[in-house]
């Protein structure tokens, strides 16, 4: 396609993506500085749309931002009362773990409140619009726009194109947001995110990004199994002792029980799915007994990164700077991100200010600010935990986590991610193939039934948005070596092994993009990176509704 | 000409709603509310009547809890030119719309509604209908084209055995098929345009109309597709199974 004449806007500062960290970002930018022009986009059809999380949130950040949120109906009312620690070292036994409040007291969830991040989103968002901020949904940044090396904002992708790439009768170019800075708060592995750290060389010097794939579900349970602010988390089965990974469940709400399952992204087997582990640990006794009984009313997957402070790439670039987990600030212990994303925002928007003021292109002074800061203390004393589960096993990463707690991460040493997860798969023919149990329809599902559930809407006759690089390769990798992991890492069943039995052509692989729920695994974990995420019309993808 | 065109605020076509478990209703908190499709598609005609320069002005109105100001918002980002929304915190039925609708109708004076045939959350089908009985004017239901010429609305009706074409003369309520065209994309700068284009709000209790809900919601339940499907592999195992089974020979 040529080059298309789009119309212009310009604001003062661009903010792509509407999580916690981009809506922290744009509070504070308006608190600072009130006559600023701050324009967010957000690809999913409204606020909240795509985000997924536990979410037990730490309110420090949020404490800074909005003091008085407790008189302003944020959507945080239950707080954490209980918590359980379980160890299963089968699919029956449960070993409780007491280490939480004795030798973990940084993993303590006391003053925690538990929600829907996508709720505590939609309401942020309210925030920053009665501030004055632009919010603007269904709008996803396509592509960069670089001139002279510096980063003048985005592309807001066109509407209306037809699968070939052709102009439908809807058809709607897209357009050029233009600002003075441009802050990239995508999440995890952002499209854009991804192109940056290409082109500024931003991961030079730093350990390869990892990740985990969070499935979840949303319960509602009988009354008299509810107990509100009762946590618990599990790991040890159905994982090996080589898979970092493992369950929470939260009760929050009216009856809500919010239940997942992450898996480290550097698991070795091509044959696992995080699906099926996901339905398969419920089936445990100490996970089955909250749930049965209760219905199922949501379900989502996302990836997050798990690299820590090792993985924190460069954060800024001429024009803009990275936050949130598109930066990587997730606390991988903890599994909490939210308010590290949030503070990252609230600093990135103090930087912004002062760089404003003296016109500096590269927003250095941030980078500064993130390393003086609290955000980085916390990445830094727990840095090992994570490395030490791909080094030595959960069991004995199990045992190092304690000592390595007790002296808050002051041992001498920094382990390494030494591979990017691509390169950690096996073989498949060396690898056992898990045997799944089938979905019984009340407390385990089928892939299809749940990704009923996300509310997806794909307009189906646009261009198709996962791209093979290479499409050769994908016989000779994934199929022959793999034999098609992505057909089972994918949470929504977007990729097919269609004409197995064709003799002539033989297999191929059929993308069914308009099932994607933008967890973004397969643009992580595909072998050779020859799957490239790129976003969909905006407004596409899943609709993740209240309580999610 | 002058169009006034009312608006509902639903849950998203893209949602499988939920209904709560005490049966009271549909679950709607934090879940994605949007226009009406049916209501988008008569937005959509009578901005491309404005195009053609045959409407002057679009009036978007919606009756419902502040939050409805999105929906009109979306409206007037499509293209139309001012809202109205009327608040109350109650629930509505077709007969009040149509009264709420006629109070505006006879203080606007536009030259014709148009309208939804249905909102896609109730399905009704109903307030179109009633409008043009308490107006007293024609109505065009259930169409698929329209031609306004002077003083008069040429309309393809969807029917049963096929098509149906009418000629009214105005002022009349038309009711828009989903067919009639295909709503827009609301553009970016649009949307901004939209975000200064007057809205006035004004309180139901403030009208001075007498509401009273005639219909009761006793309780909603969830769509039950619990029959199993099965294949059997012969005839006689299907007499054997509707003869000792099902019992129904
Ligand atoms: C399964 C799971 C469980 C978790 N549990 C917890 C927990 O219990 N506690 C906790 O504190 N943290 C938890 N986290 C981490 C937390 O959710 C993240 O750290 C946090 O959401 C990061 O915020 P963010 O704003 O950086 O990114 P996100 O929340 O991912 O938001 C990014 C937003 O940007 C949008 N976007 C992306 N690309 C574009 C584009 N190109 N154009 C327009 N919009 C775009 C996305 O749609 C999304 O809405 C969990 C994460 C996961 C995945
Ligand atoms: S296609 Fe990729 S991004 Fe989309 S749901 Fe599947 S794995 Fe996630």
């Amino acid at each position: 396609m040529g080059e298309v004449a789009r119309e212009q806007i310009e604001f003062d500062i661009l903010i792509v993506g509407g999580g916690p960290s981009g809506l922290s970002a744009a509070i504070r930018l308006k608190q600072l500085v009130p006559s600023l022009d701050i324009c967010l986009i957000e690809k999913g059809s409204e606020i909240g749309a795509h985000i997924v999380s536990g979410v037990i949130i730490e309110p420090t950040a949020l404490d800074e931002l909005i003091p008085d949120w407790r008189y302003k109906d944020a959507p945080l009312n239950t707080s954490v009362q209980h918590e359980a620690m379980f160890y299963l070292p089968n699919e029956l036994k449960s070993i409780n773990i007491p280490i939480i409040k004795s030798i973990m007291p940084q993993m303590n969830n006391a003053g925690n409140y538990i929600g829907s991040l996508g709720d505590f989103c939609r309401w942020l968002a309210s925030e920053a619009e009665a501030l004055g901020v632009q919010v603007f949904p269904g709008f996803a940044g396509s592509d960069l726009i670089v001139e002279q090396d510096q980063v003048m904002g985005v592309i807001v992708g066109d509407m209306g194109l037809e699968k070939d790439g052709s102009q439908g009768s809807s058809y709607v170019p897209g357009m050029e947001l233009r600002a003075k800075y441009t802050l990239f708060a995508e999440g995890c592995r952002g499209s854009l995110s991804k192109k940056l750290m290409q082109r500024y060389n931003l991961r030079q010097g730093v350990d390869p990004q990892t990740y985990g794939i969070g499935v979840k579900e949303l319960w509602e349970i009988p009354q008299s199994k509810f107990s509100a602010g009762y946590i618990q988390h599990s790991f040890g089965w159905p994982l090996d002792d080589k898979t970092y990974g493992g369950s929470w469940l939260y009760h929050f709400g009216n009856n809500f029980v919010s239940f997942g399952f992450v898996l480290g992204l550097d698991y070795e087997n091509p044959w696992l799915s995080p699906f099926e582990e996901m339905q398969r640990v419920k089936t445990h006794p100490v996970i089955r007994k909250h749930l049965e009984g209760g219905r199922r009313i949501g379900y989502a997957a996302r990836a997050l990164s798990e690299g820590g402070y090792q993985s924190i790439p460069k954060l800024t670039f001429p024009g803009g700077l990275l936050i949130g987990d598109a930066a990587g600030f997730l606390n991988v212990p903890k599994i909490k991100g939210t308010h590290t994303s949030m503070k990252s925002g609230m600093i990135a928007a103090e930087s912004i200010v002062e760089a404003l003021n003296i016109k500096q292109k590269d927003p250095m002074i941030y980078q500064f600010r993130i390393r003086k800061s609290c955000v980085y203390d916390e990445l830094y004393q727990v840095r090992n935990i994570r490395p030490a589960f791909a080094k030595f096993g959960t069991k004995i990463a199990t045992l190092y986590t304690g000592l390595d707690s007790m002296v808050r991460g002051k041992f001498p040493w920094t382990f390494h991610h030494c591979l990017a997860d691509n390169d950690k798969l096996k073989p498949a023919s060396l690898c056992l193939k898990p045997d799944y149990p089938k979905p019984d329809d009340k407390l385990t599902f089928s892939r299809e039934s749940s990704v009923f559930l996300t509310n997806i809407d794909h307009r189906d006759d646009q261009p198709v948005h996962l791209k093979l690089k290479n499409p050769a390769i994908w016989k000779t990798v994934n199929l022959d070596i793999f034999k098609a992991p992505e057909t089972r890492y994918c949470p929504a069943g977007v990729y097919e092994v269609i004409d197995e039995h064709n003799e002539d052509q033989g297999p191929k692989l059929q993308i069914n993009s308009q099932n994607c729920i933008h967890c973004k695994t397969c643009d992580i974990k595909d072998p050779t990176q020859n799957i490239n995420w790129e976003t969909p019309e905006g407004g596409s993808g899943p609709n993740y509704s209240g309580g999610m | 000409m002058k169009v006034i065109v009312p608006v509902k605020r639903v849950v998203d076509s893209n949602i499988k709603p939920l209904v709560k478990s005490d049966g009271s209703g549909i679950e709607i908190n934090g879940v994605k509310m949007s226009m009406n499709p049916f209501d988008e598609t008569a937005v959509e005609e009578a901005v491309q009547l404005k195009e053609k320069n045959i409407v002057t002005e679009i009036i978007v109105i919606s009756i419902g809890e502040i939050k409805c100001q999105d929906i009109l918002r979306t409206a007037m980002a499509m293209g139309a030119d001012r809202g109205i929304l009327v608040t109350t915190d109650q629930a509505v039925e077709s007969l009040s719309v149509a009264k709420i609708l006629k109070h505006f109708v006879e203080k606007e004076k536009p030259d014709f509604v148009l309208m939804g045939k249905q909102a896609s959350d109730d399905d009704m089908n109903a307030t179109g209908q009633i409008l043009a009985a308490k107006l007293g004017w024609a109505q065009g239901t259930f169409i698929s084209k329209l031609e306004l010429s002077e003083g008069k609305a040429k309309v393809t009706r969807e029917i049963d055995d096929g098509q149906e074409i009418l000629e009214l003369t105005l002022p009349a309520v038309l009711t828009t098929d989903l067919r009639l065209n295909e709503p827009r994309y609301a553009s970016l700068p649009n949307i901004m345009k939209a975000r200064k284009k007057p809205l006035e709000t004004v309180a139901l209790t403030d009208l001075g109309i007498d509401l009273k809900n005639s219909l009761e919601i006793v309780s909603i339940k969830e769509f039950s597709s619990s029959r199993e499907s099965i294949i059997v592999d012969s005839v006689d195992a299907l007499l054997d199974k509707l003869k000792n089974e099902a019992k129904v020979i």
